[in-house]
């Protein structure tokens, strides 16, 4: 199989007044067609500017960003993202708020078919009945439930989440986590996912892949098996509590707090 | 009592308790008019001069617009410069303040004087001179405050900057370029009266003041004073009614 998602030898570096940062240094990233890929690793590794990248919100300054089998050169609009920040229109409704990458997309659904497409996303998220609602008058779990609408409403292939639930509360995002899973049943998408909730990486992901520290490089893959429907419960097994303990260790290598030697 | 009954009424009292006292204070100490007119002085001056006041209001009023409208066209461009461009905002910020700093005083007669005769053209100008900066720096703020993540959300679909800014950058700025149009619009309004108190065969309320002061006619100048401050509130509440309109989702609703 073809990845959808593939990231070869990406080196960044931002300028800043003391001199160039080094950001990525050496990422490798391959995400199959309708997989799903948590990254985690120690907090200013450079997560979101791998974010940036696949966007084609910025080019790195070498290696390769491809996206379906062409290079990416710059924005196309076959990208959804959602941040920490739900980031809505405060003067438009919930509805209208979903319906706003149409406007942008070339050849988005257009009057009665965007809004009945918004409206269908809506209430796979449990928003039913909010649409005229502002997005002040919504909970930030709400809030957060609406950006993940609007992320997917141009049927995007590649969703890119940068910690979308990192400011909620534990049983809130569990919540959203359940919802995901749904969206994923009823919406094809392939996903990327930005967090520091080791527990969110494999109960989401198919794949966690851990970053080193700053400047950034692909330091661990863990291959996750997802043929049964996911449960809440499978994050109390002893197999997740092992995969938890493996990736908690190369947290700590990444942040330099233990040596790779010992680990390995 | 009902809202909006309730919002005309508690004004208009507070200004007829504010009237009353005025006209208690005068008659305690038992002032002569040169001193202080009373409220009760006024009326024969606008009975006998409505004409007049009708005429000059009207003049101050439209200098005052279009020096305010000026304003917002400038102060809006300006905005934008400094708001997306960084090197720009470096630049035109100290000019700007600088030039803000100058008391218009001191502009008055200059101007008067650099454009004799051109009345109309001197008073639109210290009326947008005086005002267009709370709207350029207001639109600035608000433009490059704006979270990465909005333009982000636009920009990843492959949206331009024309379409950024008509979509999120200038309705997420409205509350702010309301906020500094309540300023501006009394700004401009001393602006215009400024001009028309200074320059000499001067129209408008500011002229009608300056008459009153020539002919030691004390009540009429009072009399003008009060035509001023009702033309402020006009012009500051329909200002408020427009932020109503465009920027009324920034208010929370009490809940
Ligand atoms: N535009 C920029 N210019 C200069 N430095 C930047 C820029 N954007 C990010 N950085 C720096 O690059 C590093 C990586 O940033 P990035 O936002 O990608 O990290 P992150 O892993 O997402 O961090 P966090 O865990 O806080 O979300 C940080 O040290 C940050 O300060
Ligand atoms: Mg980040």
């Amino acid at each position: 199989m073809t990845a959808l998602i593939e990231i070869k030898g990406v080196r960044h570096a931002y300028p800043t007044a003391a001199g160039p940062l080094p950001v990525l240094d050496g990422l490798e990233l391959s995400v199959e067609e309708g997989g799903f890929c948590a990254v985690v690793g120690p907090s200013g590794c450079g997560k979101s500017t791998l974010t940036r990248l696949i966007a084609g919100l910025m080019r790195p300054d070498e290696g390769e960003v491809w996206l379906h089998g062409e290079r990416v050169r710059g924005p196309r609009s076959t990208v959804g993202m959602a941040f920490q920040n739900p980031v809505l229109l405060e003067w438009r409704s919930i509805l209208k708020n979903v319906m706003l990458p149409l406007e942008i997309v070339p050849n988005g659904l257009k009057g009665e078919a965007a809004k009945e497409r918004a409206r269908h996303l809506l209430s796979l998220v449990g928003l039913e009945g909010f649409e005229d609602k502002r997005p002040s008058e919504l909970s930030g779990g709400m809030r957060q439930r609406a950006s993940l609408c609007r992320a997917l409403v141009h049927q995007p292939e590649v969703l890119i989440l940068d910690e979308p639930f990192g400011a909620l509360d534990a049983f809130t995002r569990e919540d959203l986590w359940q919802t995901m899973h749904e969206l994923k049943a009823k919406e094809p998408f392939t996903g990327v996912l930005i967090t520091h909730d080791l527990r969110e990486s494999i109960f989401l992901g198919d794949q966690v892949v851990v970053l080193s520290g700053r400047p950034a490089r692909t330091q661990y893959v863990m291959n996750i098996d997802r043929s049964a429907p996911a449960n809440l419960e499978e994050l109390y097994t002893t197999e997740a509590a092992e995969r938890l303990t493996i990736l908690r260790h190369q947290i700590e290598i990444a942040q330099g707090r233990v040596p790779e030697e010992v680990a390995s | 009592m009902n809202g909006r009954l309730r919002n005309v009424i508690v004004p208009l009292f507070a200004m007829l308790v504010f009237l009353l006292l005025w006209e208690a204070l005068v008659w305690v100490n038992d002032w002569p008019n040169y001193k202080m007119a009373s409220p009760s002085d006024l009326w024969p001056a606008y009975v006998r001069y409505w004409e007049l006041f009708l005429v000059m209001g009207w003049q101050t009023l439209w200098r005052t617009v279009v020096g305010l409208l000026l304003a917002v066209i400038v102060g809006i461009a300006i905005g934008m410069v400094m708001g997306f461009s960084r090197t720009m905002r470096d630049a035109l910020y100290p000019l700007l303040v600088g030039f803000n700093a100058v008391p218009k005083a001191t502009v008055v007669p200059i101007v008067a004087l650099m454009f004799v005769g051109a009345h109309d053209f001197n008073t639109v100008l210290i009326a947008f001179m005086i005002s267009f900066f709370p709207i350029a720096v207001s639109v600035s703020i608000g433009l490059s405050t704006l979270e990465p993540e909005y333009r982000d959300i636009l920009r990843s679909l492959g949206a331009s900057q024309t379409t950024i800014f008509w979509k999120i950058a200038l309705p997420k700025t409205l509350p702010e370029f309301f906020g500094a149009l309540k300023v501006s619009v009394t700004l401009a309004f001393i602006g215009t009266n400024l001009m028309e108190i200074v320059s000499p065969h001067g129209r408008g309320l500011g002229a009608l003041f300056d008459s009153g002061k020539t002919n030691s006619d004390y009540p009429l100048m009072f009399a003008v004073l009060i035509a001023l401050a009702l033309l402020g509130i006009v012009l500051y509440y329909i200002v408020v009614g427009l932020e109503k309109i465009f920027a009324g989702w920034a208010e929370r609703t009490p809940s």
